[in-house]
């Protein structure tokens, strides 16, 4: 049997505003820092925006607040009902891949809330980006709604309608520009800090103070150069771009070490590596790598990168010794 | 500029004869990998494909084959140490799956 079929008394929609508010501002900030993420959560269920009749658009998204202020923001004059699906606080785009924002959830969303009932159409408009959790012709089949791809960019939507349902091919196509990388410079900034900068303080106390400036140098250029100059680092593997960051902070700092050709050339392998490491960590961030490439782009990158992390450090060690 | 992943990896197959050319799969495909062709799909060009699977599952005659996962390096670390699929642990970060 199916999920929701036998639906008890829906609740009535809430009702909510288009307004983007200052707590919308910090709420948003706060994501993109990675702090207290486990609060971004909408209630799913039904909501009434403006004041929908029967005729009025039906827009489904996700649980996660990020994307509900922007579904509800972008909408703004309109009146619409927004079906939130629970995706337990997770984006429509990571939550499609996993399959929460997917076929079964959204046909149990439309039972459970009695939207058949609310609405004399039978189309619901879902973001293109939840299609890889969902089979808009078993929705169909389910549940009598036919699915309409809307764009893949909410600020579109207005757009989108006002063409009759049907978006360019640039609103069909997911970006990945100066800005959305730098967006999620952060997340993976913090990430790899948490690591790299006690790290770097035991090298400091050490009294390795060049090692902690090129710790810290590594993290950057994996976490912040990668996503800034993705395009114009060599190469399409990610592993390659980070190295190739890594090298370049190396090479920057370089003039401010007091170290000969062969101290500095074993620390560029160390250290290339580290920032190598992080920045294939980015392909999880990106909107265009495959599975099938990461795999393959792992299975070589991991072994060279933990051998020229190791040469670097026999390098350093025997020089020591010598 | 396009940015592009590696060459030659994508799973990504469409057998032309089960098409009916309804033109779905060029809606949910975020990389403009298919084009229509005389009321037929076809591949432009297949290193553009991320592998998200959004075009096999929503063909309606199953036309397309794709073996669907995420791009992701610490998704492929973590399930190659926990010993399953390529798993996202990464629960409500919201910038990686
Ligand atoms: S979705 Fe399937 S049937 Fe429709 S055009 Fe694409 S390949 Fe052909
Ligand atoms: S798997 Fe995704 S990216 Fe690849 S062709 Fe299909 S829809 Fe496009």
């Amino acid at each position: 049997m199916l999920p929701g079929r036998k639906s008890a008394q829906p609740a009535p929609p809430e009702r909510i505003s288009s307004e983007y508010t200052a707590t919308d501002r910090l709420a948003a900030w706060k994501a993109r820092w990675g702090i207290a993420r486990m609060s971004y959560r909408v209630k799913p269920g039904l909501y009434a925006l403006g004041s929908p009749s029967a005729s009025s658009p039906v827009f489904a998204g996700a649980n996660y607040t990020l994307s509900f202020n922007a579904l509800r923001t972008n909408l703004k004059g309109l009146s619409a009902w927004l079906l939130v699906l629970d995706t337990k606080g997770i984006n429509v785009w990571c939550a499609a891949g996993k399959g929460t924002f997917g076929t079964m959830e959204l046909t149990r969303s439309i039972r459970q809330t009695g939207l058949e009932q609310l609405v004399s159409h039978k189309t619901i408009i879902l973001p293109q980006l939840g299609a890889p959790g969902v089979s808009a012709h078993q929705v169909k089949a389910y549940t009598g709604f036919s699915v309409s791809y809307g764009p893949v960019r909410a600020k579109d939507l207005q757009e989108f309608l006002r063409l009759g349902g049907k978006a360019t091919p640039e609103m069909r196509k997911v970006r990945f520009n100066f800005t959305d990388r730098i967006i999620l410079a952060p997340v993976q900034l913090v990430y790899y800090a948490k690591y790299l900068l006690p790290a770097a303080l035991l090298l400091y106390l050490a009294g390795l103070k060049n090692d902690a400036a090129l710790t810290v140098g590594a993290l950057l250029a994996g976490s912040v150069i990668v996503p800034a100059l993705l395009p114009w680092l060599p190469g399409r593997s990610f592993a390659v771009k980070g190295a190739a960051a890594g090298l370049a902070a190396v090479a920057a700092l370089s003039p401010l070490l007091p170290f000969g050709p062969y101290q500095l050339a074993a620390r560029a392998l160390v250290y290339a590596a580290a920032a190598s490491f992080i920045g294939l960590d980015f392909t999880g961030a990106s909107t265009y790598t495959s599975l099938s490439g990461v795999k393959k782009e792992m299975r070589l990158a991991t072994p060279a990168q933990a051998l020229a992390f190791l040469a670097g450090l026999v390098l350093l060690g025997a020089r020591r010794f010598l | 500029m396009i940015l592009k992943y590696l060459r030659g990896v994508a799973t990504l197959k469409l057998d032309s004869a089960k098409c009916i050319g309804c033109g779905l799969c060029l809606n949910v495909c975020p990389h403009a990998v298919f084009k229509l062709e005389s009321r037929k799909a076809a591949i432009t060009d297949a290193d553009l494909c991320m592998e998200c699977g959004a075009c096999a599952l929503n063909c309606p005659t199953a036309a397309i084959s794709v073996k669907k996962g995420v791009g992701c390096a610490q998704a492929v670390r973590m399930g190659f140490l926990k010993g399953t699929e390529p798993d996202c642990g990464c629960g409500d970060d919201s910038s990686c799956c």
